[in-house]
């Protein structure tokens, strides 16, 4: 559904990532993972439009959409959350639910008084959509609170639950589980899992956590050094030369997540 | 010692004058915190953005007072207002088609907006001083006071009197409106609320799929209309010379900064606190200690800690001040 040709992005000197290609087939969970600095999250700004390749291409179903921006690409149905959780902070949790999808009528300001009734109709609808996505991510509770009071877990929570208010295509997560709990993570996982089967969303997902990974992923991707290393199951690659010596280069921590 | 007389000169030379400009002030800084909270930009060019919308009302004031058209005794300048307020809008989205959306597009950093800005000011200002002329213009009409000196003195019998100008009146009944009508707006439609998106997390606001073009455009409009309601005010208030709108950028910038970058309550409390210190600061003491004060202790001088001459001190020390201890500003603004 997604191909990257041959993608290049450099930042001066610096190639972040480094002709990077590699296709993600519809309808699957697809984890992406490497070691601290291999690009993974500057391959997600490019494919989402946030950064401009310095050369290489981008496809979504066979359409070229390499430096479309995000606005775009979002009704596009492209979706994508950060690594550092993004929220409105001035807004309630509800409030940042309903501004998904952009776009609505009453963004037109002569609608706010032309086209009043339009716009509580679709008011209305969204509400009713984000109550489902709050009940869904079991946050019910948090509705009214300002979002830039949540904790860390509770803003990727919300990130998620963002790309719910619509029906999107893609779902690109970036590290989701980074300093979320357990029972969170869990939480996510299960989201995740149901939206892919009942929903037919497709996800990419960036996670240290290889159980999280084990758990939901098929096929898992490898980077290091901005380009990709390989490509397959967990346990395959787990035992991928390549792979355990891109992560043996990069210490312990690292070292442990595939078990070297 | 006379406390009544007192307060009564304290109102009619100080909180009275002070409450009006605060009120101009604070419509001008919130033009200027709105840009900066959607364009991220410190605009420069937003005292002469307030005489162009002026001068605007003020031509169009003109030829419906050679039809004879007036307002009563309110000043026909209010029903120019909406004119001008389209001019100024008009100029604006101009300007960003020209101008802005070119830096935009290539994701200018902000300094390189402001000094951009700094060149929009020049334009604009070579602009007004060419269709209107550099002078002093007087556009009030109608009825001078609500109440005056002398009434006020025969409805109390005090010695002091306390005068109330029409145009003080109006500025404080406009602004509440206008303010009321912006906060609805921010807080309640779904446009304002896609405008506080893009003002809160800008990357998150374009990945929500909301048109940061179209979020610019109506940023220029209100903050057009902002302008010259601003503008006019002052102007009726006390008169509009191209020169002294141009001044009006530091103590206008200075309220938007106190009250914290892109925070529009924050604006409306630093407009207040700027017009309240430099009309305190600035003014003559004597006659209010006089009324105030055992008559051994009288002051013998003015008692004025600064002269006029220096209020715009006034606005740059409160500045220096809270860019020091406060960069934030007192309602945590974004840092500048
Ligand atoms: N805007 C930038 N400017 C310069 N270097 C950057 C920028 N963004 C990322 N990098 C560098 O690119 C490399 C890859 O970063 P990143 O994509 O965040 O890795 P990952 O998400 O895989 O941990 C890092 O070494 C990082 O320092
Ligand atoms: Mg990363």
């Amino acid at each position: 559904m997604i191909v990257v040709e041959d993608v290049h992005k450099h930042f001066g000197g610096f190639h972040a990532v480094d002709g990077a290609s590699l296709a993600i087939r519809e309808g699957t969970i697809t984890g992406l993972i490497g070691p601290n600095g291999a690009g993974k999250t500057t391959l997600f700004n490019v494919i989402a439009g946030v950064l401009k390749p310095t050369s290489g291409r981008v496809t979504m179903a066979g359409e070229d959409i390499t430096g479309l921006p995000p606005h775009t690409l979002f009704h596009k149905g492209l979706l994508r959350t950060f690594q550092i959780a993004h929220e409105f902070a001035s807004m309630t949790v509800r409030e940042n639910l309903m501004m998904v999808p952009g776009g609505q009528s009453g963004e037109r300001i002569w609608n706010t008084w032309l086209a009043r009734r339009r716009i509580a109709e679709e008011e209305r609808v969204l509400q009713d959509k984000a109550e489902e996505v709050l009940e869904f991510l079991t946050i019910d509770h948090l509705a009214d609170e300002r979002a830039g009071n949540l904790s860390g877990g509770q803003k990727k929570l919300l990130e998620l639950g963002r790309t719910m208010m619509v029906d999107a295509r893609i779902v690109f997560l970036d590290e989701v589980g980074a300093g979320v709990n357990r029972t969170l993570l869990n939480t996510i996982g299960d989201a995740i899992q149901k939206l892919n089967a009942e929903r037919g969303y497709t996800f990419v997902v960036i996670e240290h956590d290889m159980d999280f990974i084990g758990r939901l992923c098929d096929p898992v991707i490898c980077m290091a050094e901005g380009k990709v290393l390989a490509e397959g199951s967990l346990e395959e690659i787990k035992a991928n030369e390549q792979v355990i010596e891109a992560y043996l280069g990069t210490g312990l921590k690292n070292r442990e997540m595939v078990g070297a | 010692m006379d406390l009544l007389n007192a307060l009564v000169a304290l109102s009619n030379f100080v909180l009275v004058p002070a409450i009006a400009y605060g009120a101009q002030l604070a419509l001008g800084a919130l033009g200027v915190t709105l840009i900066y909270g959607i364009l991220r930009f410190s605009n420069f060019a937003h005292g002469d953005t307030m005489a162009f919308g002026t001068m605007a009302t003020i031509l169009v004031t003109w030829w419906f007072q050679s039809m004879g058209i007036g307002f009563g005794p309110l000043p026909t300048a209010l029903l120019a207002l909406p004119f001008g307020i389209l001019a100024c809008v008009l100029l604006l989205i101009g300007t960003d088609r020209a101008v802005y959306r070119f830096y935009r597009a290539q994701k200018a950093k902000p300094v390189i907006l402001v000094i951009v800005s700094i060149g929009v000011m020049f334009i604009m200002n070579g602009l007004v001083r060419f269709i209107i002329g550099p002078g002093d213009q007087r556009f009030a009409d109608g009825e001078r006071f609500i109440v005056t000196a002398r009434d006020f003195q025969a409805m109390t019998g005090l010695d002091e009197g306390l005068a109330l100008k029409t145009t003080q009146g109006i500025t404080v009944v406009t602004a509440v409106i206008v303010v009321a009508a912006l906060f609805w707006f921010l807080n309640r439609t779904r446009t304002g609320k896609s405008m506080r998106a893009y003002s809160d997390n800008e990357d998150l606001a374009l990945l929500s799929g909301i048109d940061p073009e179209r979020v610019v455009l109506i940023t220029w409009l209100i903050v057009g209309a902002l302008a010259t309601v601003a503008g006019v005010l002052y102007g009726l208030d006390k008169s509009f010379k191209p020169f002294t709108y141009f001044q009006l950028l530091l103590p206008v910038f200075a309220s938007a900064i106190v009250g914290g970058l892109g925070n529009p309550l924050g604006a409306i409390a630093g407009g207040f606190i700027i017009a309240f210190s430099e009309v305190t600061i600035t003014y003559a003491w004597k006659k209010v200690l006089g009324y105030s004060l055992p008559e051994s202790l009288e002051p013998s001088g003015l008692v004025q800690l600064l002269s006029t001459d220096y209020k715009f001190a006034v606005s740059f020390v409160i500045l220096l001040i809270v860019l020091l201890f406060r960069p934030t500003g007192l309602f945590r603004g974004k840092s500048v």
